[in-house]
């Protein structure tokens, strides 16, 4: 299957065939140093946020406002941290290990959640389990005092919402690390005396370490950029403070000095995850696959009601509620402005996909061609936005792309007596480019390892079978890449089509998209009125996901 | 229920007749003036609005059909708009920003993207409290932020006031949205300019002391919580109770006007309004269109369409918005919430309203 990229991930080195190597080296590697300053250019302006401080409004940060927010990030942080593995982890070992009444099922059921976009789930599992919705409805039948039911509303209730919308990523990792480790391992084990507990936890775990902790690390950065779900929660972090110091304290500096903070834990996280991923690598040989074990009776229905305690919550019963609210408002929100939200996202994210591929195929040429420290560091960095919280990103590109409008307005109108408005920032530019930089890396890791099927000796083979350059990019090259590629297409595509903040923010005349039209009616309370778009996103979502379920199931390793 | 008049302050009689007369002398105006108003109908006038598309979209077509004039659009959130005008600087496209907040409005003055309309057809038709003095930006529609509470655990006479609600026999029993949200900032932000700081805080202190439950992300939710008795009254702007009841008509819901003595400090009312942006291409357009949208005509409607209080007193109310009652309002300007709105965040995030 295709490996979930990382942000700023060490890239594959595989050569590529010769002659790809012979292309022009310069433009490529321009290109590569291109999009690395791409992407750190939002960044230095947030940064300079810190150039212009407010003495009143940072004194009221810093004593007031900052130590709740690092408190409430670190407890988030924490709280779906350990859930994220926990869940990951263990029903990733029980679908891999042993076998149980619907099993086969579960076992890609359960990658469903990743359709399922984290503030979807939060104002649909909120408007289930608060007071007024239909599960303590059901309770009320039975008792009239329901004061034991646990505040969905509250910090807990965040945590385990975010760990139901992100565990797949620790799942997905952690499945085809167990699948790949094989018989051996584990039987040494349970020759050595280990019970299933204890095989799980000293053999299979330690050595799934480096993809259980590249899971975490993506849940963990999906949740500092997060700005969707805690909204609706009203649960302060980061990101809902970034705004908070905009349009409250009417401080856009100070809005991008708490975006650098937010930098920096995001920088700590990624730390973190290089050094728990460790140098290690574990060699799992060729060894036969593991044999699953069968659960009987109790223990088999125990797994299994494990799986849909998760599986329903995180994705089913959000579905149908969904579902129930777009039959119930489908009249009135069907309608010509609904198809016109969609054409945009579609659109959006059609440009987004092809330029982000277009961009990652450059980035994993300009390495292959020659590893040299310079374009590798590039790499890295332009691999980076995906730790990058959208709203960070977006603050810097408008400021950005509207000091360059002025100057190339200025520079117009002065040779040519033209007033030329602005280009970039006025147009969907600004947003196009915002959704390249955020999204590189994912283009880039199903890029990546697509290419480390290109062996060198594919193409001298076909050489020697008289096959010209043309015809080997045509007949081997690219068939051996298309997967990849279109892998890396729907990932971006779905991704745009999420993408909330940065498209608040920058989008153009006209260019309101599906994420948007969410925002504006959750946060007027208007859940119902919220599904159909919501539900477009879910099924948007599921494309990838099926995709992946496919290539997973027909090709476990 | 009987039929009812809002009053708004006792301004406002002195300024509808004072409005009458300017407008029956503006008739009479020289060739001069005339110059400075007319409109080129084939200029487009672009509108950045923070007011929801639904609401600004019915009159805006009405507007195009009646005059033949063109209107192009884009909504976003206040924040955004404004810091787009201000980055794009004399490049602008835009003629009229648009926004719903006093605090937002008082913003843009201040960040000097507005110019003042130097339109007598305006100061007339909009009372001074709800305008900017310099003319740069007028309230179009009023909300008042009102109390709503259970009908059956509380008496209408027990809200008598906003501060009341800081009261320890409301421990437990009350619900409140996010600080985030400017309709609260603003609330807050008048509340100092009336009691000065020390006494607002410990007012907000006092209602943080007796919220039943942590504070919602929007009003709707909090009236819900209302109305399944985990909290007795919450506070929130009239027209979502309209849009609640009109959904639900069962709830057992009211609204309550605090601060109705003789010495009360009325009902606090926000604005949403528009002013000329500073590098309009078209101020003439837009000074028509701020114009077309203040009188009589179009009050009705643009208030309507979201269940407000029309700025002008000699326009009738939506039928529902009637039947909420009359009530005094508060008469302290609004243009000075957005002033203090900075002074009210930071009490805000003081007293540990979330």
């Amino acid at each position: 299957m295709n490996r979930l990229p990382l942000p700023g991930e060490a890239p594959g080195t595989t050569p590529v065939p010769g002659f790809l190597r012979r292309l022009g080296c310069r433009p490529l590697r321009f290109t590569t140093l291109l999009l690395a300053a791409m992407v750190l250019l939002p960044l230095l302006i947030v940064m300079a946020g810190w150039l212009q401080v407010e003495a009143e409004i940072w004194q009221h940060l810093s004593e007031t406002v900052l130590p709740e927010l690092v408190h409430n990030t670190v407890v988030l942080l924490l709280g779906v941290g350990a859930g994220v593995f926990v869940l990951g982890t263990s029903l990733a070992w029980l679908v891999t290990a042993y076998e149980f009444p619907g099993r086969k099922w579960l076992e890609w059921l359960l990658m469903l959640p990743l359709a399922m976009p984290a503030y979807v789930l939060a104002f649909v599992l909120i408007s289930l389990l608060d007071f007024a919705g239909p599960v303590q409805g059901a309770l009320h039948v039975l008792t009239a005092d329901l004061s034991w039911f646990p505040q969905i509303r509250s910090p807990g209730g965040v945590i385990i919402v975010m760990s139901l919308a992100l565990y797949p990523y620790v799942y997905l990792l952690a499945r085809s690390a167990f699948l790949s480790q094989g018989r051996n391992a584990l039987e040494a084990g349970r020759v050595l005396g280990l019970g299933p507990v204890a095989s799980f936890l000293r053999v299979a775990l330690p050595m799934a370490r480096p993809a259980v902790v590249a899971g975490v690390a993506l849940a963990l950065m999906e949740t500092l950029a997060d700005f969707g779900a805690v909204s609706v929660f009203n649960y302060d972090t980061f990101t809902t403070a970034i705004y908070k110091a905009w349009y409250g304290l009417f401080s856009l500096p100070a809005a991008a000095q708490i975006a650098s903070i937010l930098l920096l834990f995001v920088a700590l996280a990624l730390f973190a995850e290089r050094s728990a991923r460790g140098k290690a690598r574990y060699e799992t040989g060729r060894s036969r696959p593991a044999q699953r074990k069968q659960l009987m009776g109790r223990r088999a229905w125990l797994a299994a009601g494990f799986c849909w305690l998760v599986l329903i919550p995180a994705f089913l019963a959000p579905s149908a509620q969904l579902l129930v609210w777009v039959v119930e408002t489908v009249h009135v929100e069907l309608d010509a402005k609904y198809l016109s939200l969609l054409e945009n996202t579609l659109l959006f994210g059609a440009i987004a996909a092809a330029l982000t591929l277009l961009a990652s195929l450059i980035l994993v040429l300009t390495l292959r061609q020659r590893d040299e420290p310079v374009t590798r560091t590039a790499v890295r960095i332009a691999t980076l936005g995906y730790a990058l919280p959208g709203s960070v990103l977006a603050v810097g590109s408008m400021i950005a792309f509207v000091a360059i409008d002025r100057r190339v307005s200025d520079w117009v109108l002065q040779l040519t007596g033209e007033q030329i408005g602005l280009l970039l920032s006025g147009s969907a530019f600004a947003l196009i480019f915002t959704y390249v930089v955020r999204f590189l890396a994912v283009a880039h890791g199903a890029v990546d390892s697509a290419f480390e099927r290109v062996r060198p000796s594919y193409s001298e083979a076909a050489r020697g079978l008289g096959a010209r350059d043309f015809e080997i990019v045509r007949r081997v090259i690219l068939p051996l890449l298309r997967p990849g590629m279109v892998t890396a297409l729907l990932l971006v595509l779905v991704e745009v089509m999420k993408e909330m903040p940065a498209t608040l923010l920058l989008r153009p005349f006209g260019g309101d998209t599906l994420a948007v039209r969410i925002y504006e009616l959750t946060s007027e309370g208007e859940w119902e009125r919220a599904a159909l778009p919501s539900l477009t996103l879910v099924l948007a979502g599921l494309l990838p996901v099926l995709l992946l379920v496919r290539r997973t199931t027909r090709d476990p390793q | 229920m009987h039929r009812s008049v809002v009053t708004r302050g006792p301004r406002f009689g002195f300024l509808l007749l004072a409005g009458s007369v300017l407008a029956v002398s503006m008739s009479a105006c020289s060739g001069k003036e005339e110059a400075q108003t007319a409109v080129d109908h084939n200029k487009d006038v672009v509108v950045y609005s923070a007011r929801a598309e639904h609401l600004i979209k019915p009159l805006f077509t009405q507007y195009m059909q009646e005059t033949g004039a063109k209107i192009t659009w884009l909504t976003d959130k206040e924040g955004p708009l404004l810091e787009r005008i201000k980055a794009e600087g004399d490049r602008t496209p835009a003629d009229l920003f648009m926004t719903v907040d006093a605090g937002n409005l008082w913003k843009a003055a201040d960040e000097g993207v507005l110019q003042s309309a130097d339109s007598q057809a305006l100061d007339a038709a909009v009372p001074e409290a709800y305008r900017d003095s310099e003319g740069r930006w007028y309230g179009l529609s009023l909300r008042s932020r009102t109390l709503v509470y259970n009908t059956n655990k509380v008496k209408p006479e027990e809200l008598s006031s906003y501060a009341g609600l800081a009261d320890p026999q409301w421990k437990g029993r009350l619900c409140l949205r996010t600080s985030k949200k400017v309709y609260n900032q603003s609330l807050v932000a008048l509340m100092i300019q009336r009691f000065g700081e020390a006494k607002t805080e410990e007012i907000v202190r006092g209602w943080v002391a007796n919220l039943a439950v942590p504070p919602f992300s929007n009003d709707t939710k909090a009236m819900q919580a209302v109305a399944e008795g985990v909290c007795d009254v919450t506070l929130v702007n009239t027209y979502y109770f309209g849009r609640l009841q009109k959904k639900s008509p069962d709830l057992p819901l009211a609204i309550a006007w605090p601060g109705q003595a003789e010495d009360g400090t009325g009902v606090h009312m926000n604005v949403s309004g528009a002013g000329i942006v500073k590098h309009a291409d078209n101020a003439a357009g837009a000074r028509a269109l701020l114009e077309w949208l203040a009188s009589p005509a179009a009050q009705a409607k643009f208030a309507g369409l979201n269940m407000e209080f029309p700025v002008r007193a000699d326009v009738a109310l939506d039928p529902v918005v009637a039947r909420w009652g009359s009530f005094k309002a508060d008469t302290l300007r609004v243009a000075d919430a957005g002033r203090l709105q900075p002074q009210a965040v930071m009490l805000m995030d003081r007293a540990g309203w979330k």
